[in-house]
């Protein structure tokens, strides 16, 4: 009876530990696919197309987890296959300098005019 | 003097929205990857459509100077429209045809390909799609092109064409 106890328990803790890691493996997986691009609608992200290669991408990912990649070298076995467009969150390199610098430049170019209007109008 | 300068500035402004906007009409808007040719194939492991055994992809490219590999499936109506290119392509004896069925029903493409002829020497499942994702696939119908030194030469994306048999059967004389 005791042994049995012990067998129950056992499992249970074993349960536990293989669901946790589970759902931190969706976790890592929903994440990562909501930073690709879809193949085929190609105006939404991995996680939210229902196209098949966007399932299959879906269960590649976590197959990937599983082996032991993690997130950064998840996306970097899909650059490789796809480019850098695969993924949203581009990197800052000489084709995207432009896409990450003019969003700054006009940052600073409002806050210089909102500064100086404010400047004249108090003098 | 400071309206000048505005206007100016306003000027360049909306010729620079309009040299962006004319040039994306140029564009389809769809994107074709960059990486489609001179890759590496991606080692894996599948099942024999009709035998059900575990298959290797160092014993399916094995024994031929080219290899055309398709990734096909019965659901897939541009697949059913390059059959007969592919039935075109099998009598050329320099290359080897793999057929990859993507995420189908073994019975039904089984069905199509007695109805069809087979075209493949080699006939391969992708039960969850991922063979296809880690060879770099884009879509269905796909077709890649590989050489003896298993990489990927050209890519065609879409179901194949005369023009497409016809590039294909230049690279291959």
């Amino acid at each position: 009876m005791k042994l049995l106890k012990i067998f129950f328990v056992l499992i249970v803790i074993l349960n536990f530990f293989s669901i946790a890691f589970a759902e931190k493996n969706d976790q890592l997986t929903n994440k990562i696919s909501k930073n690709l691009r879809c193949l085929i609608c190609q105006g939404q992200s991995i996680y939210d197309s229902q196209s098949d290669f966007a399932v299959s991408m879906k269960v590649l990912i976590n197959k990937k987890i599983e082996q032991g990649l993690n997130e950064k070298e998840i996306y970097e076995f899909l650059k490789d296959k796809y480019g850098e467009w695969i993924v949203y969150d581009t990197a800052f390199n000489k084709n995207t300098f432009i896409l990450w610098g003019l969003p700054v430049l006009l940052f600073f170019l409002g806050g210089a005019i909102i500064f100086k209007k404010l400047v004249f109008r108090k003098v | 003097m400071k309206n000048k300068i505005l206007i100016i500035l306003l000027v360049f402004f909306l010729s620079f929205c309009f040299f962006v906007l004319f040039k994306s009409l140029e564009s389809s808007g769809i994107y074709v990857p960059e990486k489609t040719e001179n890759r590496e194939l991606t080692e894996f492991v599948s099942k024999d459509l009709f035998s059900k055994k575990k298959i290797t992809s160092s014993e399916i490219f094995q024994g031929s100077d080219y290899y055309i590999l398709n990734i096909w499936a019965t659901w897939c109506a541009p697949c059913r429209k390059e059959h007969p290119q592919l039935m075109e392509l099998s009598k050329n004896s320099s290359i080897k045809l793999i057929g990859l069925n993507y995420r189908d029903d073994s019975k039904k493409a089984k069905k199509f390909l007695n109805k069809l002829g087979n075209p493949f020497s080699v006939n391969i499942t992708d039960q969850n799609g991922t063979i296809s994702i880690e060879l770099g696939g884009y879509g269905i119908p796909e077709t890649f092109l590989i050489n003896k030194d298993k990489k990927i030469i050209k890519t065609f994306i879409g179901n194949l064409n005369n023009e497409s048999v016809r590039q294909i059967n230049l690279i291959v004389k």
